[in-house]
C-alpha cells in the first residue's frame, strides 16, 4: 500500500493541478475553451421562477367528442346507415342504429384500416373504444387514444409556451416536458414573475362572432359577459367568423383619433376574405371580439373592411395591449394550463443565500481544519491539504459537468468537508493501533492502510446509496444536494487514497526511524 | 477503556422508551408538514419599514379571507414568512401585494413565493415516503450481503431508531417537515449506517481474533478501539453542520437541525443499539466462522 511509482506520482500531481485550474475557472476567465465552463447557479441562488404547468385536457377531449359526433353521423350517412339518438355525455357519446346494422358498426370500429377509428399497431389498440349495452353504443377514447391526445396537446402547448416566453425575452429559459400532461418552465433571473404567470395562464382563444338578439340562430348562441364588466352580458352567436388562427400579426398601437391604446392585427388571405365578407353583409350589426369566453369589445360594423387588417379596442392600458398582442401573435394554447407548482426566488434572496452558504462553508472548513490540525499535527496538515484539494476536485467536477449548484448543494459540500476527514481518521487511528505492536513505521503504516480499507469502503458505500436514492427521487434543490454529496464521496476516496497517501508516504519514508510518528 | 457495556440495559430501556414516545407523538400529535407536502402558499417578505410587525401584518392578511394564515418573523425583525392553505384564486399573490401596498405603503419586497397545488404536494409526499423506504431497503440489502443476519438486524434497528427518534423530536418541537428534511433523513440513514458498519467491522475482526472473549466484552473492546474515530468524525461532521445551522441562512436551518439530531442519535445508536443486538442474540466466534466457511 505504500509504494508509489514515479508515473503515479506525476499523474496525481497533474490531476490535482488540472482540477485546481478547472475549479478556479469559476472565478477567472480563461481564453481556453475547455476551461470556459462554469458551475450553473440554481434558481434558488440566482433568483428566478420555477413553474410546473399542467394541461387540462378535459375540454380538448370534450371538444373532440363533439367533433366526433358529427364525423360519425356523416360517415355512416354515406353508407346509408342512420345514426339515431346521438347523445354527447361529457367525454363519451352514445347512439343507436337499426338492429341489422349493429354488426356493421362494430366491424367498422374494429377494422384496423378504419379511417374513423385509427389503429395504433405499436400499442395494439384503437383510438376509440366502443361498447354496446341494450342496443345502445357507447364510444369513448381508449387509454392509448387519450395518451396520444395528451402527447399531441403537450407538444402544441410546449411550442406555444416557448413562443410566449421567447417574446418576453427572458434569458436562457428552460422549458421541458414532464410526464404527458405537464410542462416545466424554469426562468432564471426573472424580475416580474406575475406577468409571465398571467401570460401562461391564458389560453388566448380569440374569435370574432356576431352578437344576435334571439336564440333562434341556426348555429346556436350563448350568453357571454364582458371582460371588463362594463356592459351587461350579450348573446353571441356560436358561428365563428374568424379565429386567432387567421392572424398573421398583432401589435399594440396608440389610436391617434381617440387617444386610446388598441391592438392592431393583420389577417392572412383566408381571414381577410372572410372578414371582408362578414363586414359587408353585416353592416349595422355588432361584431363581438371574444377572448377565452369573454367579450373584449363588440363594435358596430360601419364599413366593409377588405384590407385584412383591423384593430381591437377595449379600454387597454399600454401593458395589457402589449400582452394581448403578444398572446395573439404566439397563438392559442390547445387547452388551458394550470400552474400547479410555483417557486420563485427574488435575486436579493438568491445573493443572500450565496453569501450565507459561502460564509458557512468557510467557517465550517476552518473549524474542521483547526480541529484536525490540533488532533493530528503533521498528519493533520496532510489531511487538511487533502481536504482543500478534495474541495477543488469536487468543484472541478461540478464545473466540468456544468452542474447546477443549489443552496442544499452548498450544504452537501459543507457536509462533505465534515465527513471527508472520516477516511483519513480511520486510517490514522488504525495506524496508531498498529504502532502499539509494530516497531517498524513502514510496516505499521502499510497494515494501517490495508486493514482500514473495508471499513472505509463500507462507510462510503452506505452514504453513496443514500445520495443515489436522493438523486433519483428528489426534485430540484434536493437533486443538487445529492449530486454534491455523491460526487463528494468519489473525490474523497480519490484524495484520501492518492493525494493523502502520497503525502503520507513521502513523509514516512523520510522519518522511517522516528518514534511516535503519529 | 470505558465500560460502555455496563449500561447496555439502561440505554436499551431508554431507547425503547424514546421510540415508543416518538411513535406515540407521530400517531397522536403528527408532523407539522410544510407546504411541500400539504399544499399551500408561502411568501417571504422583507419590509423596509421597521415599524411593521407580525401582528399588524397578520391583522391585515386576516382581512383577506385566506383561511388559516400563519405569519412569523424569519431570521430577523424585518423579514416575515407568511403561509396559508391551498387557495384557488390564481391571482392571490397579486391581490396580497395590492392589499399590503394599500395598507402599509410600498414597503415590501417579495423575496420568495412558493405555491404548491394539492396534486403536487400529494406526489411529493408519496415520493418522499418511497425514497425513505427504498433507502432503508437498500441499506438492508447491502448490510445483509456484507454481514451475518445478526449484524444486519442490529444495524437496521439502529437505523429505524435514528429515523423515528429524529422524526419524533420534530413532532415534539413542532418543526416543519419539508423536502429538505427528507434529504436530511436520508443522509442520516447513510450516516447512521456508516457509523454502525465501522464498529461492526471491528467486532467481526475481533470475533475472529479472540475465541475466549464473550460478545458482551468483545463489543466493548471494539467500541473502545473505534471510539476516537467515532468521536472525531462526529465532531467534524457536527462542526460542519453547526456552521450551516448558524451561518447558512434561514432556509437551511431545518435541514441542518435535523442532521445535527441525526448525527447525535446515529453515533449513540451505533454504540448502544447495534451492539446490544449482537449481545442479546449471543453472537459468537461461530457466527462469523460459519459464514467464512460457507463462502
Amino acid at each position: 500500500m505504500l509504494y508509489f511509482s514515479k508515473f503515479r506520482i506525476i499523474s496525481v500531481i497533474l490531476i490535482s493541478l488540472f482540477f485546481i485550474l478547472i475549479a478556479s475557472s469559476n472565478l477567472f476567465k480563461f481564453e481556453n475553451n475547455l476551461l470556459n465552463k462554469k458551475i450553473n447557479l440554481g434558481l434558488d441562488l440566482q433568483g428566478g421562477s420555477y413553474l410546473l404547468l399542467e394541461i387540462d385536457n378535459n375540454p380538448v377531449i370534450e371538444q373532440k367528442i363533439q367533433n366526433l359526433s358529427i364525423t360519425i353521423r356523416n360517415y355512416f350517412k354515406d353508407k346509408n346507415i342512420r345514426i339515431k339518438n346521438l347523445k354527447i355525455l361529457g367525454q363519451k357519446l352514445s347512439f343507436s342504429v337499426d338492429e341489422n346494422f349493429k354488426q356493421t358498426i362494430l366491424d367498422t370500429f374494429s377494422d384496423e384500416e378504419s379511417e374513423l377509428n385509427p389503429y395504433y399497431p405499436r400499442f395494439k389498440s384503437h383510438q376509440l373504444d366502443i361498447t354496446e349495452e341494450n342496443n345502445i353504443f357507447f364510444v369513448n377514447y381508449s387509454i392509448q387514444g387519450i395518451v396520444k391526445l395528451k402527447t399531441s396537446s403537450q407538444d402544441q402547448a410546449l411550442e406555444i409556451v416557448r413562443r410566449r416566453i421567447d417574446e418576453i425575452g427572458t434569458n436562457e429559459p428552460n422549458i421541458l416536458k414532464r410526464g404527458n400532461d405537464r410542462i416545466l418552465v424554469e426562468l432564471p433571473g426573472l424580475d416580474d414573475p406575475m406577468r409571465i404567470k398571467s401570460l401562461l395562464g391564458k389560453t388566448a382563444n380569440l374569435t370574432f362572432r356576431f352578437v344576435t338578439n334571439n336564440d333562434q340562430d341556426s348555429f346556436g348562441a350563448e350568453k357571454l359577459s364582458y371582460e371588463d364588466e362594463s356592459e351587461e352580458a350579450a348573446l353571441v352567436s356560436k358561428r365563428i367568423i374568424l379565429s386567432g388562427d387567421n392572424l398573421l400579426d398583432a401589435q399594440p398601437r396608440m389610436d391617434s383619433e381617440t387617444n386610446e391604446t388598441v391592438v392592431t392585427f393583420t389577417l392572412d388571405r383566408v381571414g381577410a376574405k372572410r372578414f371582408g365578407k362578414a363586414t359587408s353583409t353585416g353592416i349595422g350589426k355588432q361584431l363581438a371580439i371574444v377572448l377565452d369566453g369573454k367579450i373584449i369589445s363588440a363594435p358596430v360594423i360601419r364599413d366593409t373592411i377588405a384590407s385584412g387588417s383591423g384593430q381591437i379596442s377595449g379600454g387597454f392600458t399600454f401593458q395589457s395591449a402589449t400582452d394581448l398582442a403578444l398572446l395573439l401573435r404566439s397563438g392559442a394554447l390547445p387547452a388551458p394550463l394550470n400552474i400547479i407548482e410555483e417557486r420563485t426566488v427574488g435575486p436579493d434572496l438568491g445573493q443572500d443565500s450565496i453569501n450565507a452558504g459561502m460564509i458557512a462553508l468557510a467557517i465550517g472548513f476552518v473549524l474542521v481544519i483547526v480541529f484536525i490540525f490540533v488532533k493530528y499535527k503533521i498528519f493533520g496538515l496532510i489531511t487538511n491539504i487533502t481536504l482543500i484539494l478534495n474541495l477543488f476536485l469536487l468543484i472541478g467536477i461540478l464545473t466540468i459537468f456544468e452542474a447546477t449548484l443549489t443552496l442544499p448543494g452548498i450544504a452537501g459540500i459543507i457536509l462533505t468537508v465534515g465527513m471527508a476527514v472520516d477516511a483519513n481518521v480511520l486510517i490514522f487511528e488504525r495506524i496508531k493501533e498498529e504502532l502499539k505492536n509494530e516497531k517498524n513505521n513502514l510496516i505499521a503504516f502499510d497494515s494501517g492502510y490495508t486493514k482500514s480499507r473495508t471499513a472505509i469502503l463500507d462507510a462510503n458505500i452506505t452514504t453513496l446509496l443514500a445520495a443515489i436514492i436522493l438523486f433519483f427521487m428528489g426534485s430540484g434543490p434536493i437533486k443538487g444536494f445529492s449530486l454534491t454529496l455523491g460526487i463528494g464521496i468519489f473525490t474523497t476516496l480519490f484524495s484520501v487514497y492518492f493525494i493523502a497517501r502520497l503525502l503520507t508516504v513521502l513523509y514516512v519514508y523520510r522519518n522511517k526511524e522516528k518514534e511516535g510518528l503519529i | 477503556m470505558i465500560a460502555f457495556n455496563k449500561y447496555y440495559n439502561q440505554f436499551n430501556i431508554l431507547s425503547i422508551s424514546l421510540v415508543v414516545i416518538s411513535l406515540f407523538l407521530l400517531t397522536f400529535k403528527g408532523l407539522n408538514f410544510g407546504i411541500d407536502f400539504k399544499g399551500g402558499t408561502l411568501i417571504e417578505l422583507r419590509s423596509t419599514d421597521s415599524k411593521i410587525n407580525v401582528s399588524s401584518l397578520r391583522d391585515n392578511l386576516n382581512s383577506m379571507n385566506l383561511g388559516d394564515v400563519s405569519v412569523k418573523n424569519f431570521g430577523n425583525e424585518t423579514d416575515f414568512l407568511i403561509k396559508f392553505e391551498i387557495n384557488n384564486n390564481k391571482n392571490i399573490i397579486e391581490e396580497i401585494k395590492a392589499n399590503l401596498d394599500k395598507s402599509f405603503g410600498n414597503t415590501f419586497d417579495f423575496r420568495r413565493v412558493e405555491n404548491v397545488g394539492p396534486k403536487v404536494s400529494a406526489e411529493l409526499l408519496k415520493s418522499g415516503v418511497i425514497a425513505i423506504a427504498v433507502a432503508l431497503t437498500l441499506m438492508l440489502i447491502y448490510i445483509w450481503i456484507r454481514f451475518e443476519w445478526q449484524f444486519s438486524l442490529g444495524a437496521i434497528l439502529a437505523l429505524f431508531h435514528d429515523v423515528l427518534v429524529t422524526l419524533g423530536l420534530f413532532s415534539l418541537l413542532g418543526l416543519e417537515i419539508n423536502l429538505s428534511i427528507i434529504a436530511a433523513v436520508l443522509t442520516i440513514v447513510g450516516y447512521s449506517m456508516n457509523d454502525t458498519v465501522v464498529i461492526f467491522d471491528r467486532v467481526r475482526e475481533n470475533l475472529r481474533k479472540y475465541s475466549d472473549i464473550k460478545i458482551y466484552d468483545l463489543t466493548n473492546i471494539s467500541i473502545n478501539e473505534t471510539l476516537s474515530r467515532t468521536l472525531i468524525t462526529s465532531i467534524t461532521t457536527l462542526l460542519a453542520l453547526l456552521s450551516i445551522f448558524f451561518f447558512g441562512g434561514e432556509i437551511l436551518k431545518g435541514f441542518s437541525l435535523a442532521m445535527i439530531f441525526g448525527v447525535i442519535f446515529g453515533t449513540y445508536s451505533s454504540i448502544y443499539i447495534a451492539n446490544t443486538v449482537l449481545v442479546r442474540l449471543r453472537v459468537s466466534q461461530k457466527t462469523v466462522l460459519r459464514d467464512d466457511e460457507s463462502n
